[in-house]
């Protein structure tokens, strides 16, 4: 087990500091100047000239990379450009709001699909199964963004129930940033948890014609019996890899959603920065963006060991 | 019964969740949010639409009509020669901070504008100061090079505010002016919150506090209007979803105009448009009222020139090139170019560029003109385009009050060259007397049109979406900012 987390924590690394590289460079030769943005179109060159050397933009690539890099290893990420303000305190600030998204969504994603897809197997070919799926079929077809305004005009505007969108910071009323986050929530994990169900469903089926799930059925458990106590566990192996890339598309659906909730999440910091040509705030939120993928998919692999044993054995020599 | 138990449930739920606004509290939408809260250190209007008149104050100030108005001065001489300015100033004020306002305050401010390693984004407006001298400290003296027609209403934008030398490092993050509004907390990425400046010296604000939210998406805007969440949105980004608004008497639609001159800006140096029979042929061909309905829903004002209609000085040129396809065809065929030829239109994002774009495209194809759409960023548009003139045609609103000018320098992405022209606006520049001014600004109209230098569509309306229990909001914007000092709910 010890080899098994060595050898992945490596890879962790070693994914990080490439993407680090892909990241700043590929930025880096993006067309659009961040002092020209700030200043518009009445500018003097000398006033650019200015702003571009209290930037700090006057040096060499790789200076400025390394510059970054060493940065990022003291948790300096300097200041912004555009907003004038410590990068990582912005960053830190948006992931009160991204976080608690992201993984809100996928709790409830997960606790709404995994439920579905076993009673759908539970139940395959008769009109429960075929009503679930045909509902998850509408549910993977509807995108996010449309889902999310369908939710506001009937629970904000009409009913009245929910804000519309935007955001009370915790510290100021938890309970008010806690409903502000409810629709956005649901918007997010709703069309993942279809997913989710219909991943669920194909694996048990499948795990469910298996030699090892007749023979519990031989020694007389009835079929529930026999899937909730063999056929989960092993089910679950593609439904884990899934939910692992689906923490992805959560991470970039709440791009979308923010936008819709006019919500001040780390998706919306990115995309305004990218606009203004604020590369310094571009550059560490896509890392930390990154970042969160690779210790998800991490914990995946993990999980994926602590399911499946034969795992563990395998890596190590 | 079930169903007024339901209706219970559904009130209660409402009393739950709804928030209402507190009595004397407004809060305003606003598209794009601020980079930072400092007027003096950076282009973006949505700085001004922030702070300008509510926290931060000038020698002077603009109001809704583009009048230059007493503000921290209270009254002003200028000499005879019109090189020497010599403001009175407002006694007893203090910046928000607590530390006083004098004449060493205004001194600093003009002084820091102009200076060598200044970010100012206008630091073209104090290029002609020779001097600052303060004689008092409720006097000051401003010496410039050559008379300035503008320089009181430029010494009213917000540009132009005084700030303290105690807080001008950190203005941006923590704005310190000596406005009716003091500035309380900015939540970053979602609202700004102003409060009433108890210590104001003038005339009371109505409102006790102010809350500026962003949003961006249109239809997240709507919401939020429709659902109550804001009292209104000083120019609402959606044209076509005004009906909704009018059509419902919780609201009131106000529609104004900006200093924004749409134009189809022409690189005049690149084949073929550096050929005035082409650029002709293309004013021929615009229909700038098929323009204003398809891309901005009817709202907008046509113009023929680059100059504001709602300015005093402005000459309706409509009808220098009217629209008249078999002449435009002639012009294009004298020209050389009977077939047409092709070219590319860059479009940035607002609406107005990138729905026009298309309509323009199908206008031009009419005499045999192809135009590949190019969509590009803003930070990509004032590369290529602007700054690096990479460009033939690209569509832009221009917003700056008063920008005629621009055309006199032949290096501006427009590329235009004309001695007649450059000659005017320096002489325009120097004339104080308004009806001489008067006359150079409309030849300088006259000329740009002639010469259809670009294509001239029409002024950018300003759209509010009001509470109808609001009132004493700018129906225009003559300068960018959201001046809230005469905002009030009815009774």
């Amino acid at each position: 087990m010890v080899g098994y987390l060595i050898q992945r924590l490596l890879g962790v690394a070693l994914t990080l500091l490439v993407a680090a590289a892909l990241i700043f460079f590929l930025l880096d030769v993006l067309p659009g100047d961040p002092a020209r943005f700030m200043l518009g179109i009445n500018a003097s060159d000398e006033s650019l000239a200015a702003l571009r050397q209290q930037l700090g933009l006057d040096q060499p690539a790789i200076i400025r990379f390394g510059q970054w890099l060493t940065g990022l290893m003291t948790g300096d990420l300097g200041m912004s450009a555009s907003q004038r303000a410590p990068i990582a305190e912005l960053i830190l600030d948006r992931m009160q709001l991204s976080l608690p998204l992201a993984f809100g969504a996928l709790i409830l994603s997960t606790l709404i699909g995994l439920p579905l897809g076993i009673f759908a197997a539970q139940h395959q070919g008769k009109p429960g199964d075929a009503g679930l799926m045909g509902l998850a079929q509408i549910g993977i077809a509807i995108p996010n963004f449309w889902f999310a305004m369908l939710l506001v005009v009937v629970f904000a505007v009409t009913l009245k129930w929910l804000p519309p969108g935007g955001f009370v910071p915790w510290a100021e009323n938890p309970s008010a940033a806690f409903r502000a986050l409810i629709l956005p929530t649901i918007a997010l994990a709703l069309p993942q948890a279809a997913i989710l169900a219909r991943v669920m469903r194909t694996s048990l089926v499948d795990v469910a014609r298996q030699d090892f799930i007749r023979t519990a059925r031989a020694k007389g458990l009835s079929k529930s019996q026999a899937l909730w106590r063999h056929g989960v566990r092993n089910a679950l192996l593609p439904v884990l890899t899934i939910m692992g890339l689906q923490f992805a598309f959560l991470i970039a659906g709440t791009i979308i959603v923010e936008n819709v909730f006019y919500l001040p999440g780390l998706g919306r910091l990115t995309f305004t920065a990218i606009s203004a040509r604020d590369l310094f705030v571009v550059r560490s939120a896509l890392l930390v963006l990154v970042g969160l993928v690779v210790i998800i998919m991490f914990l995946v692999d993990l999980l994926y060991a602590l399911v499946d044993p034969r795992l563990k054995k395998r890596a190590t020599p | 019964m079930k169903n007024s138990a339901l209706h219970l449930a559904g009130l209660m739920a409402a009393t739950l969740f709804s928030s209402t606004a507190l009595a004397d509290e407004l809060r305003l939408g606003l598209v794009l949010e601020p980079p930072h809260l400092d007027p003096t250190a950076g282009a973006a209007a949505a700085i001004d639409e922030v702070v300008y008149a509510n926290l931060f104050e000038g020698l002077t100030r603009i109001d809704q009509n583009g009048a230059v108005r007493a503000s921290l001065a209270t009254d002003w001489a200028i000499s005879d020669d019109g090189t020497r300015y010599e403001f009175t100033l407002k006694e007893g004020v203090t910046f928000h901070d607590g530390t006083s306002f004098d004449a060493e305050d205004v001194k600093f401010s003009l002084d820091r504008a102009r200076a060598e390693d200044s970010v100012n984004a206008q630091k073209g407006i104090f290029a002609p100061i020779t001097k600052v001298e303060v004689l008092a400290p409720n006097k000051i003296a401003i010496e410039i090079a050559n008379p300035q027609g503008n320089f009181l209403f430029n010494l009213g934008r917000g540009d132009a505010v005084i700030v303290a030398p105690e807080s001008a490092e950190t203005n941006q993050t923590n704005p310190v002016g000596t406005g009716p509004f003091t500035f309380v907390d900015w939540q970053q990425g979602s609202k700004v919150i102003l409060e009433k400046n108890p210590d104001y010296v003038g005339d009371d604000v109505y409102l006790d506090r102010a809350i500026f939210t962003f949003i961006s998406d249109p239809n997240a805007a709507q919401n939020a209007m429709l659902a109550g969440e804001l009292d209104g949105f000083a120019n609402f980004p959606a044209p076509e979803t005004l009906e909704i608004f009018e059509a419902d008497p919780r609201f009131n639609v106000v529609v104004g105009s900006t200093e924004g001159e749409t134009i189809l800006a022409t690189n005049n140096k690149a084949e073929p448009f550096n050929d005035l029979r082409v650029r002709q042929a293309i004013a021929h061909v615009i229909d700038r009222q098929a323009i204003i309905d398809g891309a901005m829903f009817g709202y907008g004002t046509p113009i023929g020139t680059h100059f504001a209609p709602h300015h005093p000085y402005y000459v309706d040129l409509l009808d220098t090139y009217p629209r008249d396809i078999e002449r435009a065809k002639a012009l294009l065929a004298e020209a050389g170019y009977a077939d047409g030829f092709k070219a590319t239109l860059k479009l940035p994002p607002p609406t107005y560029a990138r729905r026009g774009g298309q309509i323009l495209a199908a206008q031009l194809r009419e005499i045999g003109i192809d135009l590949e759409l190019i969509n590009v960023e803003w930070a990509q548009w004032l590369e290529d385009v602007f700054t690096n003139k990479d460009y033939d045609l690209t569509i832009v609103s221009h917003v700056e009050p008063f920008d005629i000018g621009i055309y006199a320098n032949p290096d501006y992405y427009f590329q235009y060259d004309n001695k007649a022209f450059q000659d005017l606006i320096a002489t325009l520049n120097v004339v104080t007397d308004d009806a001489e001014r008067e006359k150079l600004a409309q030849d300088a109209q006259r000329l740009l049109s002639e010469d259809a230098v670009n294509g001239y569509l029409f002024q950018l309306a300003k759209t509010g979406v009001w509470d109808a229990r609001l009132s004493g909001m700018w129906p225009n914007s003559p300068v960018e900012g959201n001046d809230l000092t005469q905002v009030k709910w009815a009774e």
